[in-house]
Order: C-alpha cells, then structure tokens, then sequence
C-alpha cells in the first residue's frame, strides 16, 4: 500500500506557499480583470508569513496545515483569508493522529477541507470561485482510487481534473463574490481563487508524490525498521 | 503613480499609526494594531456599536469612532476585510457589559469574517447582534436588495444606532434603529476615474475620457450604465432621480442628504452637484432636514461621487441631532 508518513511531510507546506509566493503578480493580475487586483498580494502575504512560522522546525503535514489554516485566518481578512483558513485548518483536522498517509486518509483530508469551506461559503459549483477547482479535483482523486489506481495515479487524476475545473471558469459568469457584480462582463476570463486554489492543489499533489516515491524502496514504510536485527 | 507611501504591503500599519498619532484625545489602539477603538471604551452599562471594513476609504470606517459613535473598528487591508479575529477583538474591546452590535457593510468577506467573529464572541458568552448594510441601488434590483452593497449610508446607520446606544438604548434597540436607518437609505455612486491600490501600482479598472460609470462601486464594481460625462446639474439631478425612483417617498417626507466625494474630487463639485440633488428633491415635495457635503466614504483616489438619501422619522431624526465628537467631520 503507498503511503506516506505525516510526521515528515511539513515541507510539502513550504513548498505550497513558495510556489504562491512566486505567483504573486500573476495572481493579482488576473484579479485585476475581475477583482480588485489584490488576490496575489493578499495570498503571498499570508502564505509567506506561515512559512517564515514554519521555517527551521520540521514538523509534520498536520501541523503545518494547522499554522497555515491558522495564519491565514487571523492575518489575511478579505473573503480568501475564511475560505482558505477553513480549507487548511480542516485538512490539518483530518490528519491529526493519522501516522501513515494513504490515498483513504489523503481523500478525508480533501473532502473534509471542502467541507470546511462549503460552511462558511455558499458557492456551488459553476459559480466561478475556488469550488470550480477544488470539488472536480476531490471527485477525480476519489474516482481513481475507488477504481483501485494507486495512490500516485489518484494525485495525478487530482491535478488534471484541478487544473480542468480552473480553466472552465474562464467561460462561466460569476454568481458570488466580487466578481458577480459584472455579471456577463465577468465571461471571459480565469477566476483568481479557482486559479490559486489550483496552484495549490498541483502543488499538495506533487509533493505527496514526491514522497511517495521516497517511500517506494519499501514495501511499507515500516519494514525497514521491522527487519533490523 | 506619484504617491506618499513607505513599504506598499504596510501602507494600512503606517495610516493607522498616523491616525491614532493625530486623534489620540479621541481613540485609542488595540492590542490588536488592527483594531481603532474609542478612548474611553469600553463604556460600562452602554450598548457597544462596532463596524469593520477594507481600508482605503478614510475617513471610514476608523475616523468613526469617537463619543456618541462608534465604539470599536476593525480594520482590514486596503479593500480587503478585516480578519475574524479583528472584529472579534473589536467586539471584545467594545463590550461594556449590554451586549454589542456590529453594524456593517453587505461584501461577501464582511460576511463570513463577521460570521467567524460572532461565533468566537458567543464561545466567550459575549452576544453580539449584526446588521448588514444594503443601501446601494444599482448593486442589485430592488426585488434582490439582500444582494445589495453597503455604500456611504452605513454612515447614517452608525450615526443612528451609536446614538441610540449613547442614550442608553438596549442591543435589539440598537439593532432595530439601525436596520430603520439602513432601510430609509438608499444611495449612488457616479465613478468619473479610476484608482490604484498601492501594493498593485496600476489603476484596477478604467474610465474612458470624456465618460462616466453610473451606479459605480466603493471598489470600482462596475455601475449600471457607462454614460458620456454630463453637467454637474445633470449629474447631480440623475444621482437623486435613481435614488429617489428606488424609494417610494410619500411627499411631505422629511429627509437627510449625504454627498461624499470619492477621494480626488474637489469639494466645489460636491456642492455643484448638491444644488441640482436639492432642488430635484424638493421637486418631489421632499422636505430636506439636514445635508452633509464632504468627504465621508471614500475609495483612494477615486474621481467621483456618491448620493445616500435617508427618510427621517421622529426618532431618526433625533438621533441624527445626538452631538459627536469623532475624527471624521461629521
């Protein structure tokens, strides 16, 4: 079975909030067409002061999750500060007490972070907002594992079907948030938070790969340590 | 873009500095820096009124805050919310014992943060009621005014309930009378130019020379109609026609009037503008019981204006009367 310790996996979380902090423009620009052009500010605000938290003390994915859900709640405001601190603080949930990460406790962790959001977001999908990236991704990782793809084949339906719920955005009208207000005038162009949204996804993604395959010498993590004399 | 800012990422931290510097007789900081309290909270036995919103619109919501006002702010980023725990620390710092009301405005970060807030308030035992603000007409139909943004009438609505909390209202007052206010009000922007958020340096959206964006928003939400720019007397008569075609008044009403620049329009045009909002109003056999032109709600540097138009009642009325003493000149 592929899986991969929690206890070592914080650094998939620094690896996140770098890949959002080079996205900083990127993101505040396609805001710009919609929005108030502030997405990637905010973002790279927050994701970098979780990291500067983080950085020296290897911790586990959980409480990594945990200080950025934590981080981005009492520090960024805005509508993205609630919706991605309840995603990383219900992922962070989800892994605690969890040892081992398989492809069963990484699809609770997706699906209760998505929960999280939906609690305190209306935003279905097809309204234009991070949900357009996040529900299909969640969906493509549970339909391939249930298949019986391995775990690594599951991370790679996850980003496929993100990145592909990101782009449907550019031809759906905002239904929520600042965006609505354009109505037909917001056709046409990315949603910033189903763009992040999917940055962030590709890049939990190929970190828990990346884990993966430094665990796959073994058979189960375990062995190693079992077969010592 | 010729602007007087330090580090673009810390412009909020250096305004609210400034600010507590310039009015420390008033307010005072929380321990939370992003929290602007009045001097004196929190007052025992009052009611408190709390609000929050995005910077970038001084004097709001901070210059608010004072005697007979607000009690509490929470300040976000430049449009942007403040954080759930901002409001809540504004909450707590407010609380005099009678409970708290957060009177803000209808944006979907306001409303989760607040949501948040609320909830972390009621784990401390401390209940605090909200109102949301929804005054701007071309935000949404009137049939869809839930959906409807709160504009410069939120002023009018903290003035209001403050006023009842200062005269020993209890929170459900408080909450009523605010809710009246915010119902009696309906408002307008007219956008003539852009403006930029520092941290971006570019301007987020455009205004074609010689045009005008009607119904346009307190972030450059896009209005209803782009127009060529009209005379100041056709500006001002359309702003009171849109707002006063939303709100059915009875002749006789009496009324209260705010015109609020939107940063980088000159005081003088603001009063061009009032005298055709008046004489439209009183052509409708409104009787106007107080005015206000200024800069009360701005949006950076924003060319433009915004109309609120507010109907009084008796109790309205006299608590509209109720003296202040806040930064902001109101």
């Amino acid at each position: 079975m592929q899986a991969f310790s929690n206890a070592g996996g914080g650094d998939i979380v620094l690896a996140i909030a770098q890949r959002i902090v080079e996205n900083r423009a990127y993101l505040s620009d396609i805001d710009g067409l919609i929005g108030d052009g502030d997405h990637g500010v905010n973002m790279a605000k927050g994701f970098w002061l979780a990291a500067e938290r983080l950085r020296g003390e290897p911790q586990s994915l959980a409480a990594s999750l945990a200080t950025l859900g934590d981080v981005l709640m009492t520090e960024i405001g805005g509508s993205m500060g609630p919706l991605y601190g309840m995603m990383f603080s219900g992922f962070a949930e989800a892994l605690d007490g969890v040892e081992e990460i398989d492809a069963a406790a990484f699809e609770r962790m997706l699906r209760h972070g998505l929960e999280e959001v939906q609690s305190i977001g209306d935003a279905k999908v097809g309204d234009k907002t991070l949900i357009d990236a996040f529900a299909p991704a969640l969906q493509a990782f549970s339909a391939t594992a249930a298949k019986g793809g391995d775990f690594a084949a599951a991370l790679d339906a996850l980003i496929v079907a993100a990145e592909r719920g990101r782009d449907s955005t550019v031809d759906l009208v905002a239904k929520i948030g600042r965006a609505a207000r354009l109505g037909e005038r917001s056709r046409g162009v990315l949603d910033p938070g189903a763009t992040s949204c999917a940055i962030i996804l590709r890049s939990l993604a190929e970190g828990a790969k990346t884990k993966l395959d430094a665990s796959t010498p073994h058979t189960s993590p375990h062995t190693s340590s079992e077969a010592q004399p | 873009m010729q602007r007087f800012i330090n580090d673009p990422d810390f412009v909020v931290d250096d305004t609210v500095r400034g600010f507590v510097k310039a009015h420390g007789d008033l307010v005072k900081l929380g321990e939370n820096p992003k929290v602007v309290a009045y001097a004196e909270a929190p007052i025992r036995g009052k009611v408190g009124v709390v609000t929050g919103g995005g910077s970038g619109h001084e004097p709001a919501f901070i210059g608010y805050v004072g005697r007979n006002m607000l009690d509490a702010v929470a300040v976000g980023e430049i449009f942007s919310s403040p954080t759930a725990k901002s409001f809540y620390d504004a909450m707590k710092i407010a609380d005099g014992g009678r409970g708290v009301v957060c009177l803000y405005g209808n944006y979907a970060g306001d409303n989760m943060n607040v949501k948040m807030a609320v909830k972390l308030a009621a784990k401390d035992g401390l209940e605090v009621l909200t109102v949301v603000a929804n005054d701007d007409v071309c935000s949404a139909p009137p049939s869809q005014r839930e959906k409807r943004r709160g504009v410069a009438g939120e002023i009018l609505m903290w003035k209001c309930g403050a006023a009842k909390a200062a005269l020993g209202g209890s929170a459900k007052e408080v909450q009523a009378v605010a809710q009246k206010a915010i119902d009696n009000s309906r408002s307008i922007g007219v956008g003539l130019g852009p403006c930029t958020l520092p941290a971006v340096g570019h301007p987020n959206f455009s205004i074609a020379a010689g045009t005008m964006e009607v119904g346009i928003g307190h972030h450059g939400e896009p209005g209803a109609r782009v127009e060529p720019l009209k005379t100041a007397a056709e500006v001002g008569r359309d702003m009171a026609k849109a707002v006063l075609d939303d709100h059915d008044l009875p002749a006789g009403t009496e009324v209260a009037v705010l015109i609020s620049g939107l940063g980088a329009t000159p005081t003088n045009e603001l009063y061009m503008l009032n005298d055709a909002i008046e004489d439209e109003v009183r052509g409708r056999g409104l009787r106007i019981a107080r005015t206000y032109v200024g800069n009360f709600f701005t949006s950076l540097e924003m060319v433009g204006a915004t109309l609120t138009i507010m109907a009084l009642d008796k109790e309205l009325k006299e608590l509209l009367a109720v003296a202040v003493a806040c930064p902001a000149p109101l």
